[in-house]
């Protein structure tokens, strides 16, 4: 009998879990896919948003400014990257620059630290590449950009070597409620627990409805992106947002963390739940769009596009905390955005109030840092040479596009919650999300998993069940 | 830091051939620096035919031909590195890379022979919306795969893209048991040589649909079907033409780029056209003593063509090692206009040059019955009739250096496509 | 009296060409632009060939495959049977580039032969 089964392996569920293990407490995290970081957590702007754009007095305003205060230390505690670039959300000559006034106070309601309006020739300062209709623009110095999939993966691995249980490829089929537990029935088997955790993203009120009587709906909300190459990265580099508009609530142009440019998402609200997919129209809104506010985008180099779905809760804000109707079911529902920027935030709250219903006591020997993945590109040489005597396996690039070696894919594959799936070998180090995306390198990563791991090669998945690589050998043995 | 005279980057078809030539010009102290496990490059897995018909006069398949290279770089007692990653060049050509065994060192070189190749066009870059499952395959991966690994990614397949690799691949798949459904083109012409097109698609009845290309991509884990659309002028989907296929496989072969992102580290200026460096009839780019050569300069269709070109960079190479910099020679600009995409090189010097220089270039688009005129200044030198040319196949003009002798205050030449 | 139509693989201009035979004879050949087109025409309807490219497994080697080919031109008609025959096909390394690998393969007279050297693991 688990004290806590946490669904979704997503950054909430996964920020839960960390929190949770400062306590004594028989937990487990139940994942339908094969790896953490798989749903929207992996597909979003990546941004730590400083907090000034939601409603004063809402869930969403008051964790995104905590979170965005948590995120520093736990990047240095858990080793992954973020970079506090700031951002701006800038103003047309078309548009009413009262709207900024407004964020701006707004900033103030909500706690944001720092915010200021900045005029038109420090801003071009700050920024070259904005529209040269752009007047004016609200600056907020704590927004920053970081690297969600390490941070989920970061939180996920702590969480586990602090006795978190991970299962994966588990997916939940009902919940059955009995005078004092619950037992969870899934593909897997079923799982019996005193408290559940709903971090279960765009189907989050699927499990809550399967316990309580207030529905929840959440609206799948597509958000389509391009991801530029890092030769663009520098095009801005501040966060740039838009102010609504006409044409609806605009893009951002952002760098990333690891130094691509990034500009989306669009937001279209569709019926299904999987719908991942990028659309041409989409795609082709973006560069219109964006040209609002960033003059020049490069899109010539854009080098992937994807898709990702917020978890629009019909009321519009968060649903945290232990359902009304079901005792010991905590939601962590309706998690679009500031979701990731809150999450640290959303971990605390939940883990406390679930420590506190249960009674749970402090983990002594609860132990709050990780190590990342060697970056060795941050390495002097002397510091590099001294790691591939220990291990030549760093001396040998698999990825040329992102200068990955052979032995941040070894890492990535023996550490806690190691990758099994090339997509878990790209996310963790990096290997296949460059320029060639993935051309080069994945029959060597596939190799490596071969190998390692080991399993045959036709099980070697790009992520899930069904996405095997290849499907034989080209000749009868 | 160790030295050499000469380090060249990559140790496929354009780096061998460079290598052998600088060292039958005399230079001894030499460097091939490898990334892969083999020399040979992408010839390794190019096990087709068709190969070095100009070269050796008969025809070999891609790891022949690679191999009759690698036997004279290993003649010549050429040293070379394998499974070494440059990591770094810098303007005064230090080079930078890492391998197992010597970790991370650096290289003074006197010269360096930028030989790197070219990558393909990944899904992404080409913006086909739809979802991101396992089953699409750059061409080339596939090739890897089939031909070297020996596992097929798929059972039936669409190509998109009717480039010469993928008219290869889907000539493979068929031969290994694969069911080739479609080649779709977005152009309406192929970027692929007439004779693979015959004998990859219509020996095997695989249709070819020019002016199409996939405008969705279904299945969120693998493959699951694709739909095509034909396209207008505009190369935007005319709505009404969809197609769908079932298959599990979606391979590409939409082009080629130079791999060039070393050279941005050492500050070599690139064309916008080409991707790849601005160079002299020396081969030279605008960093003194640092030469190009192969698809790395710009992608060939013909690896004999390959050769000749590295080849010919080595003998400058060679030149530049022994007698150091040129004297401050008149450069004279070369003109790409009305059909002519570019030309390699840019500028030619009319005091240095070689007795005959050869400028390939590329057109714009299909042309038949028209001529290829050269301008010297405003002055027709010289109209060669063509009865057709192609984007897809590479075209030259031969550059005499009596000829422009005869001309000493010549500034500018011209090639241009004109009315036969 | 019968007709074939093919593209013709010269050169980029493709021809459209159209033979006409006779009791298996070419007659005539139309829609070519330059003699080359005739002479592929003629060859290609009478007696056309290709050189077979594949590869097969080899043991102990150190990479899976090794690249082969047929040493001459087979007939075009073969080309299925070749492949079928080389599926089952596994040698031992090293294997040296010319190295026969099967002798001739589907009573063609034609050997197959490595165009790879392949040491061993």
């Amino acid at each position: 009998m688990y004290d806590v089964s946490i669904v979704g392996a997503g950054v909430i569920g996964s920020a839960i879990a960390r929190e949770l293990s400062k306590f004594q407490v028989n937990a487990c995290v139940i994942e339908r896919e094969t790896d953490v970081c798989e749903g929207t957590s992996k597909a979003n702007s990546a941004i730590v948003h400083a907090g000034f754009d939601a409603k004063p007095g809402t869930l969403k305003a008051k964790l995104n400014v905590e979170g965005n205060a948590l995120m520093e230390k736990l990047s240095q505690d858990l080793d992954f990257p973020l970079k506090k670039n700031g951002s701006l959300v800038v103003c047309t000559k078309e548009q009413d620059e009262s709207l900024l006034d407004k964020l701006l106070e707004q900033s103030k309601l909500n706690g944001v630290p720092g915010c200021r309006i900045v005029e038109r020739e420090e801003m071009i300062q700050m920024e070259p590449n904005l529209a040269d209709d752009v007047v004016k623009a609200l600056y907020a110095p704590t927004g920053a950009i970081v690297c969600p999939f390490n941070l989920t993966i970061a939180l996920a691995e702590n969480a586990a070597d602090n006795g978190v249980e991970f299962k994966m490829q588990t997916c939940v089929k009902s919940i059955e409620r009995t005078d004092d537990y619950y037992v969870i029935h899934t593909d897997n088997g079923d799982i019996e627990t005193k408290s559940i955790v709903n971090a279960a993203g765009v189907y989050a009120d699927k499990l809550n409805n399967m316990v309580s009587g207030r529905k929840l709906k959440i609206i799948p909300r597509r958000g389509q992106y391009m991801l530029l190459d890092k030769t663009a990265g520098e095009h801005v580099s501040h966060t740039i947002f838009q102010l609504p508009s006409k044409m609806g609530k605009g893009v951002l142009v952002t760098p990333t963390v690891h130094g691509n440019l990034l500009v989306g998402p669009t937001a279209e609200d569709i019926d299904n739940k999987e719908g991942v997919n990028t659309t041409m129209d989409g795609l082709d809104s973006l560069a219109p769009t964006s040209s609002l506010s960033v003059k020049d985008v490069p899109y010539r180099q854009v080098i992937t596009s994807f898709a990702g779905l917020r978890a629009h809760e019909k009321d519009g804000d968060f649903v945290l905390g232990e359902a009304e109707d079901a005792p010991n079911f905590f939601n962590a529902a309706g998690i679009e955005s500031p979701g990731l920027s809150s999450a640290p935030a959303i971990g605390v709250m939940i883990a406390n109030e679930i420590a506190e219903k249960l009674g749970l006591k402090e983990n002594p020997d609860f132990n709050g840092t990780r190590k990342g993945i060697v970056n060795p590109a941050s390495l002097s040489m002397d510091e590099r040479n001294a790691l591939i005597k220990e291990n030549p396996a760093y001396g040998q690039i698999i990825c040329r596009c992102e200068s990955i070696s052979e032995g941040e894919i070894l890492d990535s594959i023996h550490r806690t919650l190691g990758a099994r799936t090339l997509d878990g070998v790209k996310r963790r180090t990096r290997a296949g999300m460059g320029r060639c995306q993935a051309g080069f390198c994945s029959p060597k990563v596939m190799e490596i998993l071969e190998q390692e791991v080991p399993m045959s090669m036709f099980d070697v998945r790009k992520s899930g069940e069904d996405s095997r690589i290849v499907v034989g050998y080209n000749k009868k043995i | 830091m160790s030295q050499y005279d000469l380090v060249i980057v990559g140790g496929g078809p354009a780096g061998l051939a460079a290598a052998v030539s600088a060292k039958d010009n005399g230079i001894e102290k030499i460097l091939i620096i490898e990334r892969d496990n083999e020399l040979g490059g992408i010839l390794n897995q190019c096990i087709h035919n068709g190969f070095g018909l100009h070269t050796f006069k008969e025809e070999l398949t891609g790891p022949e031909y690679a191999g009759r290279f690698i036997e004279q770089v290993k003649e010549r007692n050429i040293e070379y590195k394998l499974n070494t990653m440059v990591m770094d060049i810098s303007a005064d050509k230090v080079v930078t890379a890492m391998n197992r065994v010597d970790g991370m060192f650096q290289i003074e070189a006197k010269a360096i022979i930028l030989a790197m190749g070219c990558r393909e066009r990944s899904r992404g870059a080409l913006n086909i919306p739809g979802y991101r499952p396992a089953g699409i395959y750059s061409a080339g991966t596939a090739q890897r795969l089939v031909n070297i690994e020996g596992y097929m990614p798929g059972h039936k397949v669409v190509i998109l893209g009717s480039g010469d690799i993928g008219l290869i691949m889907a000539r493979r798949m068929t031969l290994e048991g694969a069911e080739v459904q479609v080649v779709a083109e977005l152009m309406p012409y192929s970027g692929g040589l007439k004779r693979n097109i015959v004998q990859c698609l219509d020996d095997f009845d695989i249709p070819l649909k020019l002016s199409h290309t996939v405008i969705d991509i279904e299945g969120k884990e693998r493959v699951t079907g694709i739909t095509i659309a034909e396209v207008g002028p505009d190369r935007k989907p005319i709505p009404g033409t969809e197609e769908h296929y079932d298959c599990d496989t979606l391979l590409l072969s939409c082009g080629l780029l130079p791999e060039n992102e070393l050279s941005k580290t050492a500050g070599v200026t690139l064309s916008n056209i080409t991707s790849g460096p601005i160079v002299n009839d020396a081969l030279e780019t605008n960093i003194e003593g640092v030469f190009a050569c192969g698809n790395v300069l710009h992608v060939h269709d013909l690896v004999d063509f390959v050769s000749e070109e590295a080849s010919n960079a080595g003998k400058n190479a060679a030149k530049y090692i022994k007698e150091g910099k040129s004297k401050n020679s008149k450069n004279v600009q070369i003109h790409a206009v009305d059909g002519v995409r570019y030309t390699v090189p840019c500028t030619i010097r009319p005091d240095e040059m070689d007795d005959k220089v050869t400028i390939r270039f590329r057109v714009g688009q299909v042309f038949t019955d028209c001529s290829v005129a050269t301008y010297f200044g405003d002055e027709l030198i010289n109209k060669r009739a063509k009865k057709i040319m192609a984007p897809g196949e590479m075209e030259q003009v031969i550059l005499l250096k009596s000829k422009l002798a005869e001309y000493p205050d010549l500034k500018d030449i011209t090639i241009k496509i004109e009315e036969a | 009296m019968e007709e074939r139509h093919l593209t013709c693989i010269g050169c980029p201009m493709g021809c459209q060409l159209t033979v006409t035979m006779e009791n298996g004879k070419v007659t005539n050949v139309t829609g070519n632009t330059c003699k080359r087109g005739d002479i592929y025409a003629r060859k290609e309807v009478t007696n056309p060939t290709r050189i077979v490219t594949s590869s097969v497994r080899v043991k102990g080697g150190k990479i899976a495959m090794v690249s082969c080919k047929t040493k001459e031109d087979i007939p075009k008609g073969k080309i299925f049977d070749i492949c079928n025959a080389l599926e089952s096909v596994e040698v031992d390394a090293p294997v040296e580039i010319g190295d026969i690998l099967l002798r001739n393969v589907c009573d063609t007279g034609v050997d197959i032969v490595a165009t790879k050297a392949v040491g061993c693991k």
